[in-house]
C-alpha cells in the first residue's frame, strides 16, 4: 500500500484521491468539478509565494487555495 | 410555456438562450458570466414560450449568490419545462446537476453543448444509449455556430416528464454516473494540441507571469490603436461638418439669446461650447465612443478566449493582500468599461465582505471607459507623462485602500476556488454581436445622461447656483487642491456623468498638474449616478453609505497630497 499524503505535498505528477475532509457543502462542490475519491488528480502549477495550485481531473483545470489542498488526500504510485 | 435554461457555469446557457429568442445576452468563456436571470421570448411549435437564461449552478445545493439567484428561480418560476444545458466535454461532472433536476418533476431535454469541442478532444458520447439511461431526450449541439438548436425547438413542446428514477444520495449518485460514462462514453487518447500547450504555459509561473505581461501591454496598445484609429476617422466629420451645419441652422432659426445657448453654445469650439447639440453630442460619440467600441472588443476577445481566469489565478497572492482573491480581478476589468456591470460581476465573489471591498475599490479607483477616454484625450495632450501621474495615483489609491479595508473589516478573504476553462478560438459573429450589444447599452446610456447633465449645466449657470457654489466651495478648492473656483462645476456635474464632468475642464485652461489633480479627485470622490444606484442595489443603503465615506475622504486626502506633490516637484 502506498502512502497516503495531502494534494499540496504531492511531488509526483499524479495520483490517486483517497480521501477529503471538509463539510457537505465543499464535497459537492469538489466533486461537482469532478475532484472525488478514487479519481487521478495532477498537478498543474503552483504559484509562488504561497498562491494557489492548478490541478486537472479529467482533462478540465481547477484553480484552488492551499487551505484545499491540505484537504484533499491522494496516494502516488 | 416557461422555460428555464439550466446548466454548470460556463457550458454556453447563454449563447444558447440567445439562438432561442434572439435576445443578445452577454456571453464568455468562464464561469460565472450570468449573475442575474435575462427572460426572453420565443416562438415553439406555434405557441409563444418565455425563455429564462439562469446563472450556472454546479449543483441545487448553492455556495454563492448567482447560484441563490438559480435555485430561487427553479422554485418560484415554477417552469413548464427546463433545458438542461451540458458541456459535452465535461459530461461526467455535469451529470450530477442533471440527476437532481431529474428529480424536480418537470419535463427536461438535456442538451451535449459544444460538441465540436468534445470531438476535437477525442470524446465521442453514445447519445442514443445516454437518452435511454436518463429516460429524456438527450440533443447535441454546438450553440455558437447553431448546430442542434433547430432540433431542441422542435422537441421542447413535446418533451416528456421523467420517469426513471436514479439513485438520490449523493455517494449512490456519482457512483452511478460512473457507470452511465463507463456505458455512454469513449475517450481517445490524443496528443496535447498547440492550445492545450499554450494553456498549461499561460498558467505557470515561470512562463505565465511573462506571458501575462506582454498580453496586458498588447490589450493596451490594441485598444489604444483602434481608439484612436476611430477618433481619428469620426473627429473630422464633426469638425468640419456636422458642426458648422448644426451652428448655421441654429442661429437661421433662433440668432440669439439664452435658447440659443443652451442648443449649441456661445463659442464655435465644439469641446468648449457646452451646448447641448454641440458638446452634448460631440463628447459621448466623438470622444468616448470610439474607446469603448475598441475596449469592448479587446475584452471580447480575452473573454471569449478563457484568459481572464488564468490571470485571476496570476494574481490571486497579490490580491489576498487587499482581502480579495484572485476572480475579483475580472470584475475590476469589466468594471474598466462601465462600473456599472463591474459592481454587479462581484456576484461571482463568495462573501458579503469581499463584495463590499470590491464593490468600494471599483467605485474608488477603478475610472470607467467614459472617463479614460476623456483623460487620455485631455490629460494627454500635454504629454502622456500626466496620464501615467493619474493612473499611477489611482492604483495606488486601489491598494491603499484595499489594504485599509482589509485590516479594519472583520473576516478573512477566503481561498481561490476557480475553474479554468479550455481556450476557445473567439466565434467572430458572436464576438461582434457581444461588442454591438455593450456599444449599444453605452450610447442608450450615455447620450441621455450626457444630454441631462449639459442641460443641468445651463440651468445652474442661468440661475446662477454655480456661482454660488464656487463662493463657498472656493476656499477648499483654492487652499487643499490648488484649483480655480470655476472647477467646481465639473465637480458637481460629475455625480451625473464624469464624462461631461472631465469636459469641463476643458474651458478653464487649467496647468497640466491641476489636470492631473483635478482628473484624479473626479475619478476618486463620488461614482456616477448609474453606478451609485448599482451600489445600493447591491450593497444595501449602510454599505453604501460607508462606501461613499471611504471615497470622499480618499478624494480630500488623495487630492491635497498630489496636489502637494506635484507643487514640490517642478
Amino acid at each position: 500500500m502506498e502512502k497516503e499524503i495531502s494534494l499540496l505535498h504531492m511531488n509526483a505528477r499524479s495520483g490517486i484521491i483517497t480521501r477529503i475532509e471538509g463539510g457537505h457543502g465543499m464535497k459537492t462542490h469538489l466533486a461537482c468539478l469532478g475532484i472525488r475519491v478514487n479519481k487521478c488528480i495532477s498537478k498543474v502549477s503552483s504559484q509562488p509565494f504561497r498562491g494557489p495550485v492548478v490541478v486537472e481531473v479529467d482533462g478540465k483545470q481547477v484553480a484552488m487555495g492551499r487551505g484545499m489542498c491540505r484537504k484533499i488526500f491522494v496516494e502516488v504510485e | 410555456m416557461k422555460v428555464l435554461l439550466m446548466g454548470n457555469p460556463n457550458v454556453g446557457k447563454s449563447v444558447v438562450f440567445s439562438r432561442l429568442t434572439g435576445v443578445h445576452v452577454v456571453s464568455s468563456n468562464y464561469p460565472g458570466t450570468t449573475v442575474e436571470f435575462t427572460l426572453g421570448a420565443a416562438h415553439i411549435g406555434g405557441e409563444k414560450a418565455e425563455i429564462i437564461d439562469v446563472p450556472g449552478t454546479y449543483s441545487l445545493d448553492p455556495t454563492c449568490k448567482a447560484e441563490e439567484v438559480a435555485l430561487e428561480m427553479m422554485h418560484e418560476e415554477s417552469p413548464d419545462m427546463i433545458v438542461n444545458v451540458v458541456d459535452a466535454t465535461a459530461l461526467e461532472r455535469n451529470l450530477y446537476l442533471t440527476l437532481q433536476l431529474l428529480e424536480e418533476d418537470v419535463p427536461i431535454i438535456v442538451i451535449l453543448n459544444m460538441w465540436d469541442a468534445a470531438e476535437r478532444k477525442g470524446i465521442s458520447i453514445d447519445v442514443e444509449r445516454l437518452s435511454r439511461i436518463l429516460g429524456v431526450k438527450v440533443i447535441p449541439t454546438v450553440a455558437v455556430t447553431g448546430i442542434g438548436i433547430k432540433e431542441l425547438v422542435d422537441t421542447l413542446s413535446h418533451a416528456p416528464t421523467p420517469s426513471i428514477h436514479h439513485p438520490r444520495l449523493s455517494d449512490e449518485r456519482w457512483a452511478y454516473i460512473g457507470e452511465i460514462i463507463k456505458k455512454a462514453q469513449k475517450i481517445r487518447h490524443k496528443h496535447p494540441s498547440l492550445g492545450e500547450r499554450l494553456e498549461d504555459a499561460s498558467i505557470r509561473p515561470l512562463t505565465g507571469i511573462p506571458l501575462a505581461a506582454i498580453f496586458i501591454v498588447l490589450c493596451f496598445y490594441a485598444v489604444q490603436f483602434m481608439g484612436e484609429g476611430l477618433i481619428s476617422l469620426i473627429d473630422p466629420l464633426f469638425e468640419n461638418y456636422y458642426n458648422p451645419f448644426i451652428v448655421s441652422v441654429i442661429e437661421q432659426i433662433i440668432p440669439s439669446g439664452s435658447v440659443h445657448d443652451l442648443l449649441v453654445g456661445t463659442t464655435s469650439e465644439i469641446t468648449e461650447s457646452f451646448g447641448l447639440l454641440t458638446t452634448g453630442i460631440y463628447v459621448p460619440l466623438a470622444m468616448v465612443l470610439p474607446y469603448v467600441v475598441s475596449f469592448y472588443f479587446i475584452l471580447g476577445i480575452l473573454e471569449d478566449v478563457g484568459y481572464l481566469p488564468r490571470l485571476a489565478v496570476l494574481v490571486d497572492t497579490v490580491m489576498h493582500r487587499i482581502g480579495l482573491h484572485g476572480s475579483s480581478i475580472i470584475c475590476m476589468i469589466l468594471g474598466l468599461g462601465c462600473n456599472v456591470p463591474g459592481v454587479l460581476s462581484t456576484r461571482i465573489l463568495e462573501t458579503r465582505r469581499e463584495r463590499f471591498i470590491a464593490a468600494t475599490l471599483m467605485a474608488v479607483s477603478v475610472p470607467c471607459m467614459a472617463q479614460n477616454a476623456v483623460i487620455i484625450g485631455l490629460v494627454g495632450a500635454h504629454g502622456m507623462v500626466y496620464v501615467g501621474m493619474v493612473y499611477i495615483t489611482l492604483f495606488c489609491v486601489y491598494i491603499g485602500v484595499g489594504r485599509f479595508l482589509n485590516r479594519v473589516l472583520k473576516g478573512e478573504s477566503p481561498e481561490l476556488f476557480l475553474e479554468i476553462p479550455d481556450y476557445h478560438l473567439p466565434h467572430l459573429p458572436v464576438l461582434l454581436k457581444k461588442t454591438g450589444m455593450r456599444v449599444r447599452g453605452f450610447i442608450m446610456e450615455a447620450i441621455p445622461f450626457v444630454l441631462l447633465g449639459i442641460f443641468i449645466i445651463n440651468v445652474l449657470y442661468l440661475l446662477g447656483i454655480i456661482t454660488f457654489m464656487a463662493d463657498i466651495c472656493a476656499p477648499f478648492l483654492e487652499r487643499i487642491l490648488g484649483l480655480p473656483r470655476d472647477a467646481i462645476v465639473a465637480l458637481m456635474i460629475g455625480f451625473l456623468r464624469k464624462d461631461v464632468a472631465l469636459g469641463m475642464l476643458e474651458p478653464l485652461n487649467l496647468f497640466p498638474h491641476q489636470l492631473v489633480v483635478a482628473s484624479t479627485v473626479l475619478t476618486l470622490y463620488f461614482p456616477c449616478v448609474a453606478t451609485f444606484i448599482i451600489l445600493l442595489k447591491e450593497l444595501g443603503i449602510r454599505d453604501t453609505g460607508k462606501s461613499v465615506v471611504i471615497m470622499i475622504a480618499t478624494a480630500v486626502g488623495v487630492g491635497g497630497l498630489l496636489r502637494v506633490v506635484l507643487e514640490v516637484i517642478p
